[in-house]
């Protein structure tokens, strides 16, 4: 398979990147979009020029570390799946394919098609988490009831891997399926109903600061979602902000 | 509650809740209007209860004004915020493999609409204000429906109307719907919620196309 690639590519955090055309050939069908970034970054190499920066690590659908905008839609035009996921098959020969990082100013990029998504570490620093006694006296969690359709939605929202598609698919750029993933994880359950109220307003209040964009419930971020979080979470994350609110 | 009034949620709340008093109002709008061409003197009479009654004038009206504003405002201020968060665009993007053109393009429906209130107010609220304030005339409860046949007398004017109304559709398919998710509804009702917001963004900008060209059409006639 022969194609061209447009790849955007930049010196560092300060500099003003642009696309850059490589042809490449020998791809094929059953390679996945990452070993053939792998295969074109041999062939820099050789020739002695830079190697193209980007995210990745388990390749396996995963991590959520891959992070590419193909063809204008975060992690390719397959559904469900990561761009570690994404196979070459996908693709016709001759085809053009344009590659960017996600693009959020809350996701600046660091180097080529790398970008840093410690934005998301701090909404999730900010109230992902349930505060446990691990002194040695930890409550067993399965010493709790908790209803099966709420175990289950919880652990819907849980399988969110934090790669950033919703941000990237948002024409906001708007992080709200991540923040509502993660509030509602938690407040499903009730280990996590206990410190519900604080979480849902410092994790919106951080979502915010960090400059992302407001949700206009167009649905792109459920449908690019490689887990394919629902906006149901969106719809919970604000209940539970409202009803927060109240509490004061 | 300051953190709250600046937060992303509540102005999220504060467009869904001004849309959904906008949409009461709407349906209402079209009932009154409806009867201008069933009964001219029903409209006449509705007309002038609205336009005499303090209740209307002086608690109503201005709500309504204010919803009109804090949901355009709001909306544009959202707008602004939500292109500063993409500093850098795409090369290439494409929305429309994974959302509707209507939920992408609010703004443009938004303002289009926008722009025909700013002639819908010339036409009829400014008016209506110059013919009781300003000019001081007496009450005529026998005048409004010949006023508003008049108004769709010229060819321009009901065809910016018609367009308006088809934006105002687009706007409302979204929006309308939208609002519920905003609120937090997002149940087994929400199917049937969307049913209904279809069913309301075609049926009630249809009911204002065909008065405007059912007044155009059937002009008043003075002999």
């Amino acid at each position: 398979m022969k194609l061209l690639l447009k790849i955007w590519r930049q010196k560092n955090a300060n500099s003003k990147g642009k696309m850059v055309d490589y042809p490449i050939s020998g791809i094929e069908g059953d390679m996945s979009f990452l070993e053939m970034l792998d295969v074109l970054n041999q062939e820099l190499i050789e020739k002695g020029e830079d190697p193209v920066v980007f995210d990745h690590d388990c390749r396996e659908g995963i991590c959520g570390s891959c992070s590419l905008q193909i063809n204008g839609e975060p992690h390719g035009p397959d559904r469900l799946i990561t761009t570690c996921q994404l196979h070459m098959r996908k693709f016709n020969d001759g085809d053009t394919i344009v590659i960017e990082p996600f693009r959020a100013t809350a996701f600046p990029v660091i180097k080529d098609l790398m970008i840093d998504r410690s934005a998301f570490d701090r909404i999730q620093q900010a109230g992902g988490y349930i505060s446990v006694n691990t002194s040695g006296h930890t409550v067993d969690a399965n010493a709790i009831p908790i209803e099966k359709d709420h175990a289950d939605e919880s652990f819907n929202a849980a399988t969110c891997i934090g790669c950033g598609a919703c941000v990237a698919a948002c024409k906001n750029a708007s992080a709200m399926l991540f923040t509502s993933a993660k509030v509602s994880q938690f407040a499903l359950l009730p280990q996590g109903r206990v410190e519900a109220t604080e979480r849902v307003q410092n994790m919106v209040r951080q979502m915010d600061l960090e400059g992302f964009g407001n949700c206009t419930n167009t649905g792109a971020c459920e449908v690019e979602c490689p887990k394919g979080i629902s906006l149901e979470n969106i719809a919970r994350m604000n209940r539970e902000y409202l009803a927060a609110t109240t509490k004061g | 509650m300051s953190g709250f009034a600046s937060s992303s949620i509540a102005r999220k709340v504060v467009m869904a809740l001004s849309g959904l008093f906008l949409v009461l109002f709407l349906a209402q709008h079209a009932t009154i209007n409806l009867s201008s061409v069933i009964s001219p003197e029903t409209f006449n009479k509705w007309s002038h209860f609205m336009g005499y009654n303090a209740v209307v004038q002086f608690i109503l009206q201005p709500i309504l004004i204010a919803g009109v504003v804090v949901h355009f405002v709001m909306g544009i201020a959202l707008e602004i915020k939500n292109n500063r968060a993409r500093n850098i665009k795409y090369v290439k993007y494409r929305g429309g493999a994974n959302a509707p053109w209507v939920s992408r393009n609010m703004i443009i429906t938004g303002l289009v609409v926008l722009a025909f209130l700013g002639l819908h107010f010339y036409d009829f609220w400014v008016h209506e204000m110059a013919y009781k304030y300003i000019e001081a005339n007496p009450e005529d409860p026998t005048r409004y429906h010949a006023e508003t046949v008049e108004k769709f007398e010229p060819f321009w004017r009901t065809v910016i109307y018609v367009i308006s109304f088809v934006l105002l559709s687009l706007h409302l398919w979204h929006g309308f719907a939208s609002s519920f998710q905003t609120m937090g509804v997002n149940n087994k009702y929400s199917p049937a919620i969307r049913s209904f917001t279809r069913l309301y963004a075609i049926v009630v900008p249809l009911i204002f196309i065909f008065i405007a060209l059912y007044h155009h059409l059937n002009p008043i006639t003075h002999s």
